[in-house]
């Protein structure tokens, strides 16, 4: 394939990526954008060209050595709903844009750590970065058939305008708003599609190999466990192999967390906390994925090519080699997948940490604040522009001066282990407010200086002259010097072994100078922060101390260079609304300063919104006592204000129930009365008859008629018959209405009970012609007590007796059975009960109005306390209309 | 001429005794079950007296008196309250809505015809 198809269909795919990420943009609030497999997929830019090209070159020289790498981050990413929740949490609240500005921020702000950590972060990413671009040198050279490759100058290199196209791209979606903290979604869509392009294309070159070229993995296995060295390469050399891995994983664990680019895309460009939980069972499913075929590829390519080839390519160089130029081009798009995303993420990640913990901090400060609004924000983008622009050339130029005799998988590992050292002032400072900027300073020094003696000198003196001499006999020949067994270990491999002492070195350093310096109150106050970030989140901008005397004015003045009128208007108007204060406050508080430095902190980064705002303002000392005491008060008055409300509330709601409870009372009260008052009118009536009788009677003894007075003396008896019926009844309603009405449930059979009910009242029946027919055949004995559902059964019969028409009158008793109770029913023939009288028949003194008689001879209680007496058994009771007439007034009993 | 009594009351024992009083008082006596059928009588004679029963089904004794009240025939007819309702507050409603009288019961059959004797004089 010729160099201009190829360099074309290179342009061709940059263009798409330019579409995508545009499309994206265009639609940053579209659902798909922000979705949580968007976040998933773009943190596999973990895998880089390193790993797409250079673990093959590892499982074909070293056997399984390349998994370590991945079990780092899938160990990792479960504790990710602790640390990452924590690190997010964090990083949102105070606008943090890299890692740098994490770490720095942690320790009080501190200018000279955020450097620090920026120029760590450049000298461990730069190399990484030209590592990339000699892959995509490398594999454009293989793809269009050029035996060996050497750089005549920049002009003829594909490669330099490559490099180019990405620092075009990383520039335009990365540099549009002067936040580094806001989302580049652009940029995540845009890796996101080309972490899927490189999964897939690599799982079709590794099922075209194992499956196309050998016949399965079974096939593969049988085939290079006869060739030489094999066993070497799948043994386990215990248990100094069981130390490299563990390193190696140890390594790869923090890697994930703290590298440039898996920083911005884990933290700066989550959108929402709950993305995490997805991204931890997607992203090692991922990691998984792709390096199922890993070793399989390995092996087919040395069984195919010997050991003569770079195996690092064997994805390119097998399909090339049968002639299958289409599936070669698909890995090389992928492997330059891999190599875009990484190297434009990575970029992005550097040029904000250069711009705003580098240059700004230490160049810039003193003319932003002369300068106007406009002015200070194209100075800014300009910065991080020519920020992406020299990181990439730089890392072209370490690639044609340095990089091409070293190998991917090395290069990566020596990134690794200088990122590594930013893990403990990183994962202690989470956890431990003792912690303190000079420990971390020193111990990010201490640890890269003993990286630099056991791994990059060495490695870089073996790579350019063949002289062994530093690496066998160490420096000045001490033994105990020599940079790859240091003090005598020497059986780890040189990454695991520089990993395992920088890092000792690292956290000694950092534990006994935390332990021996205490550090300023401003160092204690974020680190507190920090470590308990819930506690501090409600105290929201009362978090930080701070002590002085500082005029709102001049503070909006800096606001307003940097974020422009219009912003810092609303952002105050908001901040004055939050917090309740009159928007022509003159004394800017503490929150104030808070809020204004976390304003600026996107933009210019912490340490140099700290120097800005400090400049304008006039802060007294605080000891950390005073420090410790003002937090412990906020904390105090936050704790109290939370109890107060919390107490208020309870109030409020006692106070409901009270209030509730009372007009409950004030109900059963009146109902009471109006109980009382209908007893009182129930029991006047007949008593008035019997008075007004009596004195008649007495009055006009001698010239009474006999047939008058007999008259009388009948109503009399009826009267008092009355009275004392409705006595007892209120006395039962009463006793049953208050449970003092005790059942004496005894084992009967229902039907005798229904016959002596019939034959009580069958007297009266008789008087008025109305015929009694029982139909219930249900020989049920069961447990009740009968001299009360006998009651019921009277009261319904005489109540229907009170409905049915004299002569034609026919009253029937029926019962069935069903899901273990017994319903009975009595239905007479009468006018049926209105509609309306349904939900009021079994109310105390309800009457209705379509008796027979004038005037109802019963109580007015019967009904009311039939409803009691089967309801205390278990059962229910209604009334309903029969079919054809009548009323039917029925009732259930349980039979067990 | 006889003076004319309505006595509406829904329990046949207490008419039964104040229609034998009245009667022997001289009174042409008209009975009404509830108020409905009171209305209903009032239609075709003009009472002196009405006593009137509250609590009755139908049409209650307030009802009753108000449609006394408005209707211009009945303005010369006086209307006593006869009933179990004693309170306070119950006697004083009774009043204010124009009855003349208010009788408790139970009563005294004495005072009661001494009560509408003095009312119709």
């Amino acid at each position: 394939m010729s160099n201009y198809v190829l360099f074309a269909i290179i342009l061709c795919y940059l263009g798409v990526l330019f579409y995508i990420a545009f499309i994206a943009e265009k639609n940053a609030k579209s659902k798909w954008v922000n979705s949580p497999y968007i976040y998933t997929l773009s943190l596999a830019v973990y895998c880089s060209a390193w790993t797409y090209y250079g673990s093959i070159g590892v499982a074909a020289n070293e056997g399984i050595g390349f998994l370590p790498i991945y079990l780092g981050p899938v160990i990792a990413l479960p504790l990710w709903i602790i640390l990452m929740r924590k690190v997010l949490r964090i990083s949102k609240q105070h606008k943090i844009s890299s890692v740098a500005d994490f770490i720095s921020l942690r320790y009080g702000n501190n200018r000279f750590l955020g450097a620090l950590i920026t120029i760590v972060c450049v000298i461990g990413t730069v190399p990484y970065i030209s590592l990339q671009l000699k892959a995509v040198s490398e594999t454009f050279d293989i793809m269009a058939h050029h035996d060996s490759y050497v750089a005549t100058g920049i002009i003829d290199d594909s490669t330099f305008y490559v490099a180019v196209l990405l620092a075009i791209f990383a520039t335009f979606f990365g540099t549009q708003k002067t936040d580094a903290s806001e989302k580049h979604k652009g940029i995540v869509v845009s890796v996101a599609f080309e972490s899927i392009l490189k999964l897939a294309f690599f799982l079709v070159i590794g099922i075209y190999t194992t499956f196309v070229l050998f016949d399965g993995t079974q096939d593969i296995y049988d085939r290079i466990s006869q060739t030489d060295g094999f066993s070497a390469l799948t043994q386990f050399g215990a248990p100094e192999d069981g130390f490299t891995w563990f390193f190696t994983i140890m390594l790869s664990f923090s890697a994930i967390f703290l590298l440039p680019r898996q920083f911005q895309v884990s933290v700066v460009e989550n959108i929402r906390e709950r993305h995490i939980k997805k991204a931890m069972w997607l992203f090692p499913l991922y990691l998984l994925l792709f390096n199922v075929f890993v070793i399989f590829i390995a092996w087919s390519g040395t069984l195919t090519f010997g050991t003569e080839l770079n195996a690092e390519y064997f994805t390119l160089l097998l399909p090339l080699h049968h002639d299958n130029i289409g599936l070669a081009l698909i890995v090389f798009l992928g492997g330059f997948s891999a190599v875009i995303s990484m190297v434009v993420v990575s970029t992005l990640a550097l040029s904000t940490m250069v711009s705003n913990n580098l240059i700004i901090p230490y160049g810039f400060l003193g003319k932003f604040s002369k300068e106007q609004s406009g002015k200070n924000t194209r100075y800014i983008k300009n910065i991080r522009r020519i920020s992406i622009f020299t990181i990439i050339i730089a890392a072209y130029l370490f690639y044609v001066n340095f990089s091409i005799e070293l190998s991917l998988y090395s290069i990566g590992l020596i990134a690794f282990t200088i990122i590594a050292q930013l893990a403990p002032a990183f994962f202690i400072g989470l956890f431990w407010n003792r912690g303190s900027s000079k420990a971390a300073i020193i111990g990010i020094l201490v640890g890269f200086t003993i990286t630099a003696y056991t791994l990059i000198l060495p490695f870089t003196l073996e790579a350019y002259s063949s002289a062994q001499n530093f690496v066998e006999n160490g420096l000045f020949h001490i033994e105990a010097l020599k940079p790859y067994a240091l003090f005598g270990i020497d059986f780890l491999s040189p990454p695991a072994h520089a990993f395992f002492w920088s890092m000792f070195f690292n956290i000694s350093c950092y534990l006994t100078f935390s332990l021996t310096s205490k550090g300023n109150y401003r160092e204690r106050n974020y680190a507190e922060m920090f470590v308990d970030p819930r506690n501090y989140s409600s105290l929201q901008d009362s978090a930080l101390v701070w002590k002085g005397e500082a005029y709102v004015s001049d503070i909006k003045n800096i606001l307003v260079k940097f974020l422009g009128e219009k912003r810092t208007e609303r952002a105050l108007s908001l901040f004055f609304m939050k917090y309740d204060l009159p928007p022509d406050m003159q004394m800017a508080d503490a929150r104030l300063i808070n809020f204004s430095e976390k304003l600026l902190t996107g933009s210019i980064g912490s340490a140099s919104a700290k120097i800005l705002i400090a400049g304008v303002v006039k802060e007294e000392e605080i000891s950390l006592v005073e420090v410790l005491k003002i937090l412990e008060e906020s904390k105090e008055a936050f704790t109290k204000n939370k109890m107060l409300k919390e107490k208020s509330e309870a109030l409020t709601k006692l106070t409901a129930q009270l209030q509730n409870a009372n007009e409950e009372l004030i109900v059963k009260d009146r109902q009471k009365d109006e109980f009382l008052d209908t007893v009182a009118h129930e029991l006047k009536t007949p008593l008035t008859g019997i008075r007004a009788a009596t004195e008649i009677m007495q009055d006009d003894a001698d010239d009474m008629p006999a047939e008058v007075r007999d008259q009388f003396l009948q109503n009399m008896l009826q009267d008092s018959d009355r009275l004392s019926r409705l006595i007892n009844n209120i006395l039962d309603f009463e006793k049953l209405a208050t449970g003092r009405q005790k059942l004496e449930k005894q084992r009967n059979s229902i039907q005798v009970t229904i016959n002596k009910a019939i034959s009580s009242i069958s007297h009266l029946a008789q008087q008025k012609q109305v015929r009694i027919q029982n139909k219930s055949t249900d020989e049920k004995e069961m447990l009740y007590d009968e001299d009360r559902i006998l009651q019921v059964l009277t009261n319904l019969l005489s109540n229907a007796l009170k409905f049915t028409p004299k002569e034609t009158g026919l009253i029937t008793v029926r019962s069935k059975v069903f899901k273990g109770m017994i319903e009975i029913r009595v239905e007479d023939n009468g006018k049926g009960i209105p509609e309306e009288d349904f939900p009021y028949i079994f109310d105390k003194f309800y009457q209705s109005k379509n008796q027979n008689t004038v005037k109802p001879e019963g109580s007015g209680l019967g009904l009311a306390i039939s409803k009691q007496i089967v309801e205390k058994h278990g059962g229910r009771i209604w009334a309903q209309n029969n079919e054809k007439n009548g009323a039917v007034l029925a009732f259930t009993l349980p039979i067990q | 001429m006889k003076k004319k009594i309505l006595i509406v009351d829904d329990e046949p024992n207490i008419v039964m005794t104040l229609e034998y009083t009245f009667k022997k008082q001289d009174f042409e006596v008209f009975i009404a079950r509830d108020g409905s059928e009171a209305i209903q009588l009032l239609e075709t004679m003009v009472p002196d007296v009405v006593l009137l029963d509250i609590m009755m089904p139908n049409v209650d004794g307030y009802q009753t008196l108000d449609i006394i009240k408005k209707n211009d025939r009945l303005q010369d007819t006086k209307v006593v309250f006869v009933t179990a309702k004693n309170k306070a507050s119950d006697i004083e409603k009774g009043l204010k809505l124009g009855a003349d009288k208010y009788v408790t019961k139970p009563f005294s059959v004495k005072k009661i015809v001494a009560e509408i004797q003095e009312l119709i004089g």
